[in-house]
């Protein structure tokens, strides 16, 4: 019994980290590739949990739909909703430095959370929108943990190997040439402004996907799922130790921070439960130590960015931002 | 509705909490004017400043006002604590990554005050104070504490940078640091100023707050884009513009419920935030585009 539960919660962690790295990825796109600061990578991670969960759930009286559709058909909405709300506001900000976007994308993630709070035609308001099916949810249960967690480290794969597919490609040497210098690369006749809108879509969709994960496989989707704050910030940590513009790091960070991040919060729940509720915000200043710590002492990550081409044979200290 | 009723309840109200945006926003501008990023932390620290305000209160026992001081010192102390701590070994590198480490900051700060002084909303002095009677406008005391410390506070600021030697130092960095630094101005001590400044305004902002409403953990963080949507719309760089910014977003978040479901108030900043990124990036007064 105490091995399956080890088992168990062994799975569910991996199957959290896979989603979590998901998102790394997403954001490895956006400040890795790109340079662009989003503060509000909850957000998109709601839109994309909401849009597949109104695609795919059966139908119900108080909302619109669901409309049933397959879970598939549920994620790839759950993309284009992400990246079509990332669309407008990197329209408007991008033609500034990027502190602008960060911002916007606080702006974005709190508009995100009013509406779901008080539109409930669309998401059923406090009480969430449950019953999302779940692929392979309809076998015993460790199966089915497994099942779901194979169907995710799938996904992933194909999104590690399309990303770092293009960050060798042409478009990826384009995208750091405009993320370490911008008027050099505008000198080359590049379209920095959508270069940057490209990359912006398509890490928000990554994001957007995370989240139809992380709907699906909790069944359910409510307003309280996830801490926006806390979960943005843990994204942004996962990617800056495990190294920015490296997408293996990004997978890594996301795997050590989850870790260390569950583990603290096994040790503090067994604390007495007057301690348990400051030891709760005594791990969030220690998450925010931490990323001071690592932009300090070691700001390329652990797996820092690969140099390629010329910057292979001139080793320059420089590094990615 | 008559025009009293709409003073009363939505361009007093209004005013009162542009003048605390206004507050924060001016801290804001000054830092992206002089140090050239923007800082995410400055709602949470307004928060741990009215927090601070509180500590004196309860301890001390004095009324709110008196014990404002106080927190304007020790926030504006914190502040440059947190520069030499945190931010200083980061200018060298790209503006952003300071960016990022000030987002750090808010959340270690607003642990800080959660852990200190807990999650549960709290007020500066109980009962209900019910609102005075000129000429059938209704006011409250601590609203016309709150505008007029805006005014004191802004204007001697103002003062200070356009009469003094460190003020005029201090412009020097915001209108070209290079020619400054060689006019032989000590960048380290505009830029302590500058954050002792800011923490300190920020503190006034927070304080005041708590002190028309009620001091939560969040309250803070809920200000940041207010008071970004201020300083971008009255111009980066310019005290007057955030000021006039602040009472613009403050008013238009108040009068919003005229129009939209009052659950949206909060989305009126953003909204000025895109409209004026998108017509006219250097805001009313002309101010710097980063």
């Amino acid at each position: 019994m105490e091995i399956l539960g080890l088992v168990n919660y062994a799975l569910f962690m991996a199957i959290f980290i896979a989603i979590y790295a998901l998102l790394a990825l997403g954001l490895n796109i956006q400040w890795g590739f790109a340079g662009l600061f989003n503060a509000g990578i909850a957000g998109f991670f709601a839109v994309g949990a909401y849009t597949s969960a109104i695609l795919s759930t059966a139908a119900d009286d108080g909302r619109i739909g669901g409309f049933d559709l397959h879970f598939l058909l549920g994620w790839f909405g759950a993309m284009l909703a992400a990246g079509l709300i990332a669309w407008p506001i990197g329209k408007i900000c991008l033609r500034f430095r990027s502190d602008y976007l960060a911002i916007a994308t606080i702006g974005v993630a709190e508009i995100i959370r009013l509406v779901i709070k008080s539109e409930p035609v669309l998401t059923n308001g406090a009480r969430g929108i449950s019953g999302i099916p779940r692929p392979a949810g309809d076998i015993g249960y460790m199966e089915s943990q497994i099942a779901y967690l194979a169907i995710v480290l799938a996904v992933l794969a194909a999104a590690y190997f399309l990303v770092e597919r293009q960050f060798n490609a042409p478009w990826g040497r384009m995208m750091r040439a405009i993320r370490d210098n911008e008027s050099a690369a505008k000198a080359m006749g590049k379209d920095v402004e959508f270069r940057r809108l490209e990359a912006f879509i398509f890490g928000a969709a990554l994001m957007g996907l995370a989240g139809a994960m992380f709907a699906h496989f909790n069944r359910s989707i409510t307003p309280e799922a996830i801490d926006p704050m806390v979960a943005t910030f843990l994204v942004w940590i996962m990617l800056i130790l495990g190294g920015s513009g490296n997408n293996r790091g990004a997978i890594v960070g996301a795997a050590v921070v989850w870790i260390i991040w569950s583990v603290s919060e096994i040790a503090t729940d067994r604390l007495p439960h007057e301690y348990a509720v400051q030891a709760k915000y005594i791990r969030l200043f220690l998450i925010g130590l931490m990323l001071q710590l690592v932009l300090r002492f070691r700001p390329e990550g652990l797996l820092p960015e690969p140099l390629r081409g010329d910057r292979r044979t001139s080793q320059s200290g420089t590094e990615p931002h | 509705m008559d025009l009293l009723e709409l003073i009363n309840f939505y361009l007093i109200p209004g005013i009162v909490l542009g003048s605390i945006y206004a507050l924060g926003a001016v801290g804001i501008t000054l830092i992206f004017a002089i140090l050239r990023y923007a800082h995410l932390a400055h709602g949470d620290l307004a928060t741990l400043g009215a927090f601070i305000a509180l500590a004196v209160v309860t301890s001390l026992g004095i009324s709110p006002l008196v014990a404002l001081p106080f927190a304007i010192i020790a926030t504006g102390a914190v502040a440059i604590g947190i520069d030499k701590v945190f931010y200083e070994h980061l200018r060298e590198r790209p503006k952003i990554v300071t960016v990022m480490a000030s987002l750090g900051i808010a959340l270690m700060v607003r642990s800080v005050v959660q852990v200190v002084w807990g999650v549960d909303t709290q007020t500066y002095s109980r009962g209900i104070v019910r609102p005075e009677d000129y000429f059938g406008l209704r006011i409250r005391d601590r609203e016309i504490y709150t505008v007029l410390a805006m005014v004191a506070l802004v204007g001697v600021l103002q003062l200070f940078l356009t009469r003094s030697k460190w003020g005029k130092a201090m412009r020097a960095m915001s209108d070209n640091p290079n020619l400054a630094l060689l006019s032989g101005i000590d960048n380290k001590k505009v830029v302590m100023l500058t954050w002792g400044i800011a923490g300190g305004l920020c503190a006034a902002s927070g304080f005041f707050l708590g002190l028309n409403t009620e001091l939560k953990s969040m309250m803070g963080w809920h200000m940041l884009l207010p008071m970004f949507a201020a300083a971008i719309l009255g111009g980066v760089g310019r005290v007057e513009g955030a000021v006039l910014g602040g009472l613009i977003v403050g008013i238009a978040e108040e009068m919003s419920v005229l129009f939209i479901p009052s659950e949206y108030k909060a989305a009126m900043a953003f909204a000025i935030l895109l409209f004026m990124l998108l017509v006219r990036p250097t805001g009313l007064l002309k101010g710097k585009v980063l």
